[in-house]
């Protein structure tokens, strides 16, 4: 199972063939296998990684780190959950530290991520600050570089 | 005759050198680099850079002006962190100060190891097919160089059984190398434990080069210098090129008793002086989280190892399953070509570059050796290619 996951983290669209061949099992096997790591909610949606910058978009993206009252039952819990659902908000983390919750929003242009922030975000009871950083530029995004890297040279042949 | 005149030139060779055999990977070389956009399974390096913090451990040591010569033997803190990490993965504890050697790569270790050993007409036993260098590096110290055959139905294993009959009053040392390159081949801990006794009966020494030791996927890796006895006897040799993806950088070292570490660290020293500073800086830094590095390169090299041993199958080429490194060595002699021209044909049509059998000794007749360190997507081309190449001699 670990074998599973660790390549279709790399890569999702790798075929079960590919797959069972790799990892030297049978494709039923691989088959079972993803299918018991998406009944368990370990593997949660299949995506691609897409380098924001060059698709000509004008999309906006911001980290707003927030500070929230946490709740006698449940702590930060069922706040965080009523924050993940707004479709704008694409990740969202509890953190250690100066602040309570990272989100990360994402909007078609500056105004949309602006008045997210204004409206809606500020105004759900319990918020009690927030601080928001836009994104400028994309160097790395979940572990993939932007930029393509040069090859670097090897001999052909060596011992 | 003039000085420069280059029949008298070769006339005033060492006839030991003159002797020696060019590398059969070397006129390959020559071949594959004329031509462009070849696939190449010929490599013998990781396609791994090095893990970014050992390159930043190197960058910021030369910022800080770390440029001058160590000690002989190594910088100790990186001999201390070597005696650790030995301990950890190998089971054998070595003195810092008095029994661990850096040098330019395992390379120099095995030349040092030689010649600090032998004496001219001993005769040293090593296993083919094996690396380039084992045999010439025998013959530059003036011993024998005794061949033990290896072969697929046992895996390329050497067994005491197979070993025994080579032992003559003369033979003073047996070298080893599994996992091995070029075959993948591995010794499990019986086969270990065999030659152990069989080394400690026949009063042998024994240099053990494990350099690709971390890269053994089924079962545990076992080093003879572990068994019972071996420790005083043997020459355990190890580096940071293989697991660590650092070749360039020219790192190996040497553990063994005190005595023998003494004579090889002569000959480094008036030789080699001291292993490339920066590089043991780097070294230094590998060492740090050896098991994180290595655990991701490893996950992708057994990946590969298996498809392309089973896509090898699926062709009808019998082969091997390597226990370790990542090379492959499947059988070609049913094609009716030699290992030669099948590789020399093989590139002419197909472009893709494999490396004859027969360039890691006589018996590798009938193999070709084919690296599986280069990306899945160049491993598919070259296998839907071979498959086609192999359909047109059929």
């Amino acid at each position: 199972m670990d074998h599973v996951l660790a390549l279709l983290k790399e890569n999702a669209r790798i075929s079960l063939e590919d797959a069972a061949r790799q990892l030297n099992l049978s494709t039923d096997e691989v088959a079972a296998a993803i299918d018991q790591l998406e009944k368990k909610g370990i593997i949660r949606a299949y995506t691609a990684i897409v380098n924001e910058d060059k698709t000509g978009g004008n999309s906006v993206t911001a980290v707003i780190e927030v500070n929230v009252q946490p709740e006698r039952e449940g702590g930060f819990d069922r706040i965080a959950s009523r924050l993940a659902f707004h479709p704008e908000v694409t990740s969202m983390y509890l953190m250690s530290g100066q602040y309570d919750l990272m989100l990360f929003v994402e909007g078609s242009d500056l105004r949309t991520v602006a008045s997210f922030v204004s409206e809606k975000l500020s105004s759900i009871p319990g918020v009690t600050g927030t601080a928001t950083h836009f994104r400028l530029k994309t160097y790395k995004h979940h572990g993939v570089l932007m930029e393509r890297q040069h090859e670097t040279e090897r001999l052909q042949v060596s011992p | 005759m003039k000085p420069n005149d280059s029949k008298s030139l070769r006339s005033r060779l060492s006839a030991t050198v003159t002797d020696l055999p060019r590398s059969g990977i070397r006129d390959f070389f020559d071949i594959v680099s004329q031509m462009k956009d070849v696939i190449s399974l010929g490599v013998g390096e990781p396609d791994f850079t090095s893990p970014w913090h050992v390159r930043e451990g190197a960058i910021y040591s030369l910022e800080q002006g770390q440029t001058g010569y160590t000690s002989n033997l190594g910088m100790p803190k990186l001999r201390h962190s070597i005696a650790r990490y030995v301990e950890g993965f190998f089971d054998v504890s070595y003195d810092p100060d008095t029994e661990i050697l850096v040098t330019v790569g395992v390379s120099e270790a095995l030349d040092l190891a030689i010649r600090a050993l032998c004496n001219p007409g001993d005769e040293v036993i090593y296993h083919e097919p094996c690396y380039v260098s084992y045999r010439p590096i025998i013959q530059m110290a003036h011993a024998i160089p005794v061949i033990l055959e290896t072969g697929p139905s046992d895996g390329f294993r050497v067994t005491a059984e197979k070993l025994r009959p080579l032992i003559t009053p003369k033979t003073k040392v047996l070298m080893l190398n599994f996992p091995n390159n070029p075959t993948g081949g591995g010794l499990g801990a019986q086969d270990v434990k065999e030659i152990a006794s069989l080394a400690v009966e026949k009063d042998l020494i024994v240099i053990t080069d494990e350099i690709y030791s971390e890269l053994t996927y089924d079962r545990p890796h076992v080093s003879i210098a572990a068994m019972p006895g071996m420790k005083d006897r043997t020459i355990f040799l190890h580096g940071f090129s293989k697991a660590f993806a650092m070749t360039g950088w020219r790192i190996g070292y040497s553990c063994a008793p005190h005595e023998l570490t003494e004579a090889m660290m002569k000959i480094h020293q008036y030789t080699m002086l001291c292993a490339p500073v920066m590089s043991q800086q780097a070294a230094y830094e590998a060492l740090k989280q050896p098991e994180e590095d290595i655990a991701v390169m490893k996950e992708s090299y057994w990946r590969r190892r298996n498809f392309l041993h089973a896509s090898f199958l699926e062709m009808g080429l019998p082969c091997c399953m390597p226990e370790g490194a990542f090379y492959m060595f499947p059988e070609i002699r049913d094609l009716g070509l030699t290992a030669k021209e099948f590789a020399m044909r093989f590139l002419d049509a197909e472009k893709v570059a494999a490396v004859p059998g027969t360039a890691f000794g006589a018996c590798g007749e009938g193999h070709l050796r084919c690296c599986y360190a280069t990306s899945m997507r160049e491993l598919e081309v070259a296998v839907q290619r071979m498959s086609r190449f192999i359909g047109t001699l059929r």
